[in-house]
């Protein structure tokens, strides 16, 4: 488009071009239904050059999401707000806990405040109130003990996934261990995942410092993801859409992103007894987007079989997947 | 190199139900839109009639998404302008148009094919900074349209309030505005870029 108007007679591809803005806008801007979808999703399996032209618009029309950070810098406090929406529900539910531990369960974990072992079955998920005003979250399969009395806190994740929201106390920073390290709170809520030697810790909000066995040391900034995997510690920072697929295990979903069927089975399996198992290494590579309930295999299974097109063997206590 | 042109095998037959296939979606538009620039370059390079570049473009990426529901292919670069030039000689083969003298000449080919992608590596606040330079450059009711409907989060019903329009007007603002966009952000951000 270099300054002139557009060609006259429109051509096939330009047409194309214009319904798929049209097909684009009324999703974007009107009212959507299923019924709109489900004809959206027909003009697409149409021809090729209708998938084209809509996925290249479309991937123009949601970079203009990012533009809301713009608005952020002119201060507007609707889009602020709006932005700033994940947070927000995790501090609420952080002072939640704190009400909830004063009345209720408090005292009695003050009473016998020595180390106490939770454990959670494969699929399941719990809620802890420590006595200190803290709160962890355990996702499947995890085992956590913790030990916190007058004077001392910390928690030993022995196995598993935990999501920490601790209560700041200078005086007694919060410390978890997993697999010999330690992490410190600096006034935190913190996820941390101990994957078979593999150990994840996730900083939502707030500031966490990792001691390694070996003396390594490093702080976490909020989005920051450290690896400690033989005692070497790696950094990556991750945007918050990703947190919040990361975390949706707390609501009891799995979220998937272009997250391989590889991935995306090793997740499920971390929640169910019937393994999921991918057969051909082509297949391991395609990749899904979806939320899907934790526990429910089969929504996976038929997406995997229905949508992608794959074979999916039903075979006791397995699941095989392949081309 | 073989001149025999490798047709993509299009309409191949077999309608696979996985034509939405997210991951062919995704490659296409994390590996292939960013060379869009550079390949409108080419194909402005090697094609007289200015008037069919984007429906070349158009046909280059229906017969790349093709292939890659096969498979996706290693290097996105190296096989959309395979695949442009195949087009290209294909249509000079078809149409008995007169063949570009450009078309013999590889040299131009590796230059766009080694041109890096405009959009690798682009850190946050570039991207913020082209979609605000891609935004000033669209027609300003198209513009104010997108921006209500985007960025306020407005629907089309308020915008065209917002705008004391009618709600079809909003439509065709907004079409245009997404196509404008696209143009903009994919296959025309030469004079963002070099601000740079």
């Amino acid at each position: 488009m270099s300054g002139g108007e557009q060609v006259a007679a429109p051509s096939r591809a330009m047409e194309i071009e214009a319904q798929a803005a049209m097909w684009l806008r009324r999703k974007a801007f009107w009212d959507w239904t299923a019924q709109e979808q489900a004809e959206l999703d027909a003009w697409l399996k149409e021809a090729s050059a209708h998938r084209v032209a809509f996925w290249r618009l479309n991937a123009a029309i949601t970079r203009t999401e990012r533009l809301s950070a713009l608005r952020g810098a002119e201060s507007d406090e609707q889009t602020k707000k709006k932005s700033r929406f994940l947070p927000l529900i995790i501090r609420a539910s952080a002072v939640l806990a704190i009400v909830c531990v004063i009345g209720a369960v408090g005292r009695s974990y003050y009473r016998n405040s020595l180390t106490e072992d939770y454990q959670t079955p494969v699929g399941g998920r719990e809620v802890i109130n420590l006595g200190d005003g803290s709160r962890v979250e355990l996702n499947t399969d995890t085992v956590l003990r913790t030990n916190v009395r007058a004077g001392v806190r910390s928690a030993e994740l022995v196995r598993g996934e935990a999501y920490f929201q601790i209560r700041h106390d200078t005086a007694h920073p919060f410390v978890v261990e997993a697999d010999g390290h330690r992490v410190v709170d600096l006034g935190t809520e913190f996820l941390v995942r101990d994957d078979l030697g593999h150990l994840e810790v996730t900083l939502v909000e707030g500031r966490a410092r990792i001691d390694t066995k070996t003396g390594g040391s490093v702080v976490l900034k909020p989005g920051d993801v450290a690896s400690v995997i033989a005692d070497k510690i790696s950094m990556t920072q991750k945007p918050q859409a990703i947190l919040a697929n990361q975390l949706g295990w707390r609501s009891g979903v799995l979220i998937f992103k272009y997250t391989t069927l590889a991935d995306a089975a090793s997740e499920f399996n971390r929640y169910n007894s019937k393994k999921l198992v991918i057969a051909d290494q082509a297949s391991a590579r395609r990749t899904i987007v979806g939320t899907f309930p934790v526990d429910d295999v089969t929504a996976f299974t038929d997406v995997v079989q229905d949508v992608m097109r794959l074979h999916v063997a039903n075979r006791g206590d397995e699941i095989v997947i392949s081309r | 190199m073989a001149e025999t042109p490798e047709t993509e095998r299009k309409n191949a037959g077999e309608t696979p139900a996985d034509l939405l296939a997210p991951e062919v979606e995704a490659w296409f538009v994390h590996e292939v839109l960013p060379l869009e620039a550079a390949l409108m370059q080419f194909l402005e390079h090697n094609w007289r009639n200015r008037n069919d570049i984007a429906d070349l473009r158009q046909d280059v990426y229906e017969r790349v998404c093709d292939a890659a529901h096969k498979e996706i292919p290693a290097s996105a670069k190296a096989f959309v302008f395979r695949v442009a030039r195949n087009l290209l000689i294909d249509r000079v083969r078809k149409e008995h148009v007169v063949p570009i003298e450009a078309m013999a000449d590889l040299d131009a080919l590796e230059v766009a094919i080694d041109m890096p992608g405009p959009e690798h590596n682009v850190i946050a606040r570039d991207e913020l900074r082209r979609l605000q330079a891609a935004l000033d450059r669209l027609p300003p009711r198209c513009r104010e349209a997108l921006v209500l409907g985007r960025i306020e989060g407005l629907t089309g019903r308020q915008i065209a309030q917002r705008m004391s329009v009618t709600e079809q007007a909003v439509s065709i603002h907004i079409d245009h505005a997404i196509r404008a966009l696209a143009n903009v952000l994919y296959g025309d951000p030469a004079d963002i870029r070099r601000k740079s």
